[in-house]
């Protein structure tokens, strides 16, 4: 039989103002299992702990009872009291009556008596209360960022400078993601490459970090501390030992200026051995199977044009996918977005006319390093546009398509008007099409006055389709701020589609465990309280991965991914909460409910013993296992059905 | 004759509806004390068995708070917590017993006056329903 002790705080008058506390004194001290009950006035302060440590020893207790105000205030300062005077601490149950009691109501009889019942449900789960031990993980001191664009850099650069082993896993051949391929920035219009190579670079350069490009994730396991991870590496056909990014075979290679190059979305061609972008980390040519006529074919012309020119002898046809183990403590996810493929929208003719395109492929138009050399001309013709129109918000706010603001497309439209005037000069026309111009960042709504005077045409409305005409495109556009109908004849629109989560999304957050908010972007732990947690502890997102945002949001989201990432790579071991699930493997059946139940994965079915298991540093103590569990196998510490049911007993 | 007052057992879970009744409190809004709390981690974890429990001991309405639709701590509790509930509702029905005394209901940590309001809601209607019958039947 437990030895309980009740103790019964009045703070102040908060308590003892309303509810009868000698007499709840005396109530409690009549409980069975109780062998003593003392009130004080502050149970909280350091004399009141003194009591409660002191009580503890002098009546060789082995649990506690403390009514007081709500566990949620002062649940953790009892526990480190009671272990201080010798107990477990999680042989302490609080009991709320303040916020729940004494503030709530004024009849003193009635609140008294309510406070009876409740020390009465307390003292019987208290009775039933378990001692616990916090387990503990070894941590392993290495971290993983998967994604290499701008968020995935710094929470890389972030981890390094603070001394840890960081794999840098990115699927492409070169890091840089979309940022590397915008020409300027909003809202200061400095130049992308200008202010991401230092980084791309830093990160190719720094010693605690190993760039693992071209390289996808196959499984992870393990949990928060130690996490098993394998990677594949697809074959380069290229030894990176060897190779020195001169470029001479990409001059060389037969498919030279024949296959659609996605960095430059497609507007222009490069080789079947190729440099993603001439600022690239790690500088180093790749050959792409799906265009590489000797990698389709087994043989190209004499001999592949490209061993020739590789004066380092780099070009290694014999490669083979790899995969490599890794093993870290943490993980930061950052894998971006993708752009609507506006081809599905036929209204907008993107997929009937060349000269209707996206922003990405104007950013690349601008680029001095795109496909025209910075010059913006026509897909169709190859001439300067006279007039240019941008339709915002392309299937973005949209019930039928994506419901949500793509938030930055209201700015790069901005920040394009000026390129073009810069590039253009005043003579080009330019209409804009928008439904609200969203422009909440710092500095932001600055930018869209100074776009307001730089001659622009805004038409507040969503247009009619795009029509293909003779010598251009025509669109009616209903605006509702004049109320009038107006026909457009333009001679390239530049459609401004929605942030979309990647195509594999689906497929990665089910390797990496994760969820999906229903946008299909990763779900954070909470919106606003922990906004780079996720429901996986240890796995952390930045960027857009977790819904569209900027850059400047991007940064910061990644350096408090990496600081939450390092605050667990800088420990040596992890104390487990222990109020989680466990199952008596006596009693489970092995039906496997729970691990459908479990939100966290956090249960396996043992494939030898055929009972189910509980992945400790998984485990958050939801308790939905339990309640699920048709045997009554699964229990959920310090919230035991016994306890819970003797509390339901003792409450009525 | 004693005026009925209904004893309602609540279990709320401790991120959204029990932070409800303490700010309740610590905002000194007053509401029957009629209500008695057992603080659960989620309103998923609440078993069948301790709402049938609760009536089968007399408790003449029981309440399970948890987060709003899409705000579960624990991210979709409160979604089993509700199917839970229809089947537990339609389980008293057949045995006979009123399932108007389950009450299944999403409060935040901010609606503080929402725990208030609910309490009373569920006190006058209870009131309306009379004392649970299982307790007299079976002379508990
Ligand atoms: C047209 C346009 C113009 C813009 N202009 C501006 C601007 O001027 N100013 C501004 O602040 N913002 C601008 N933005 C927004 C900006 O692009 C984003 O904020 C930023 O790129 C987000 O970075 P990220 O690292 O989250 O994602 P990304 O840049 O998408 O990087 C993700 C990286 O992860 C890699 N990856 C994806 N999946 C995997 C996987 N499964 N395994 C491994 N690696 C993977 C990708 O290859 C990529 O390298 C613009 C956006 C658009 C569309
Ligand atoms: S934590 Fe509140 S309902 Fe799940």
């Amino acid at each position: 039989m437990s030895r309980v002790g009740v103790f019964i705080c009045h703070c102040g008058v908060n308590i003892a103002s309303v509810v009868n506390v000698e007499g709840l004194t005396e109530f409690a001290s009549g409980l069975d299992g109780v062998i003593i009950a003392k009130d004080y006035k502050y149970m909280c302060s350091d004399v009141g702990a003194q009591l409660i440590k002191d009580t503890i020893k002098e009546y060789n207790l082995d649990g506690v009872v403390i009514a007081s105000c709500s566990p949620r205030m002062h649940e953790h300062t009892f526990r480190v009291v009671a272990e201080d005077g010798g107990i477990n601490p999680f042989r302490v149950e609080i009991v709320n009556i303040r916020e729940q009691c004494s503030w709530a109501h004024d009849d003193r009889d009635k609140a008294t008596k309510k406070a009876k019942l409740l020390v009465n449900a307390a003292v019987a789960k208290a009775l039933l209360l378990e001692p616990l031990e916090k387990s503990k993980t070894p941590v392993v001191h290495n971290a993983l960022v998967i994604g290499g664009g701008i968020a995935g850099i710094q929470a890389s650069l972030d981890l390094a400078d603070d001394g840890f082993k960081v794999y840098l896993v990115e699927k492409e051949p070169s890091i840089g993601g979309r940022m590397s391929q915008l020409d300027k920035t909003f809202p200061t219009l400095d130049c992308s490459s200008c202010i991401l190579t230092p980084k791309m670079m830093e990160v190719g350069n720094h010693r605690n970090i190993e760039l693992m490009t071209y390289c996808e994730i196959v499984s992870v396991e393990g949990s928060i501390g130690n996490y098993k991870v394998k990677v594949r590496k697809k074959p380069r056909y290229v030894d990176v030992e060897k190779c020195t990014g001169c470029t001479d075979c990409v001059n060389a290679c037969r498919m030279k200026g024949k296959v659609p190059d996605e960095f430059n979305m497609k507007l222009g061609n490069r080789s079947a051995i190729y440099m993603p972008f001439p600022q690239a980390i790690p500088l180093k040519c790749t050959i792409d199977p799906n265009s590489c006529i000797y990698l389709r074919t087994g043989k190209c012309g004499k001999g592949p044009l490209c061993v020739e020119a590789c004066e380092a002898g780099a070009i290694d046809f014999k490669q083979k996918e790899e995969i490599v183990d890794i093993n870290v403590g943490s993980i930061v996810v950052a894998t971006g977005y993708d752009l609507l493929d506006p081809s599905s929208l036929y209204e907008y003719g993107y997929s009937r006319s060349k000269d209707v395109i996206t922003t990405l492929e104007l950013e690349r138009l601008i680029s001095p390093s795109g496909p025209t050399g910075g010059e913006i001309l026509l897909p169709s013709s190859g001439e300067k546009p006279e007039s240019v129109t941008f339709i915002l918000c392309v299937g973005s706010r949209d019930e039928t398509q994506c419901s949500w603001c793509c938030r930055v497309g209201c700015m790069s439209a901005l920040k394009h008007i000026h390129l073009l005037r810069e590039h253009l000069g005043t003579g080009v026309e330019i209409n804009l099409f928008y439904t609200d111009i969203r422009s909440f960042g710092k500095g932001y709504e600055e930018f869209y006055r100074s776009t307001r005077a730089k001659e622009v045409n805004f038409f507040r409305g969503r247009p009619s389709e795009v029509r293909c005409v003779s010598d251009g495109l025509k669109i009616d556009i209903f605006d509702t701020i004049t109320g009038k109908l107006f026909e457009i004849k333009t001679g390239m629109v530049v459609l401004v589609p929605a942030l979309v989560p990647r195509a594999d999304s689906e497929e990665f957050a089910r390797i990496m465990n994760l969820t999906r908010s229903r946008d299909g972007f990763f779900l954070e732990a909470h919106p606003k309280l922990r906004p780079v947690d996720t429901c996986v502890n240890g796995i952390f997102i930045a960027g857009c991965c977790q819904g569209p945002k900027d850059i400047a949001d991007t940064v910061s989201q990644a350096s408090g991914a990496a600081s939450k990432a390092a605050a667990i790579l800088s420990k040596d071991e992890l104390e487990n909460d222990p109020m989680i699930a466990w199952v008596d493997p006596v009693i489970c059946v092995g039906c496997g409910i729970c691990v459908e139940v479990c939100p966290y994965s956090a249960r396996i079915l043992n494939e030898v013993t055929r009972i189910a298991e509980v992945d400790e540093a998984l485990c958050t103590g939801c308790g939905a296992c339990v309640s699920a569990c048709p045997s009554n196998a699964s229990v959920h510490k310090s919230f035991t059905k016994q306890q819970i049911i003797q509390m339901v007993d003792s409450i009525i | 004759m004693e005026e009925f007052e209904p004893k309602i057992v609540g279990f709320l879970c401790n991120w959204c509806t029990y932070a409800g009744a303490d700010l309740a409190g610590t905002s000194r809004i007053q509401y029957p004390p009629n209500i008695r709390v057992i603080r659960l981690m989620c309103s998923g974890s609440v078993d069948s068995i301790y709402i049938m429990k609760a009536i089968l001991e007399g408790a003449d309405a029981v309440l399970i708070g948890g987060c709003h639709p899409g705000d579960c701590h624990y991210l979709n509790g409160n979604y089993k917590a509700r199917r839970k509930i229809v089947l537990v509702k339609n389980i008293l029905e057949t045995l006979g017993m009123e399932k108007e005394r389950i009450w299944i209901r999403w409060i935040s940590a901010s609606e503080g006056q929402k725990f208030a309001d609910t309490v009373r809601e569920i006190v006058e209607e209870t009131k309306k329903l009379g004392p649970n019958p299982v307790a007299q039947r079976w002379n508990i």
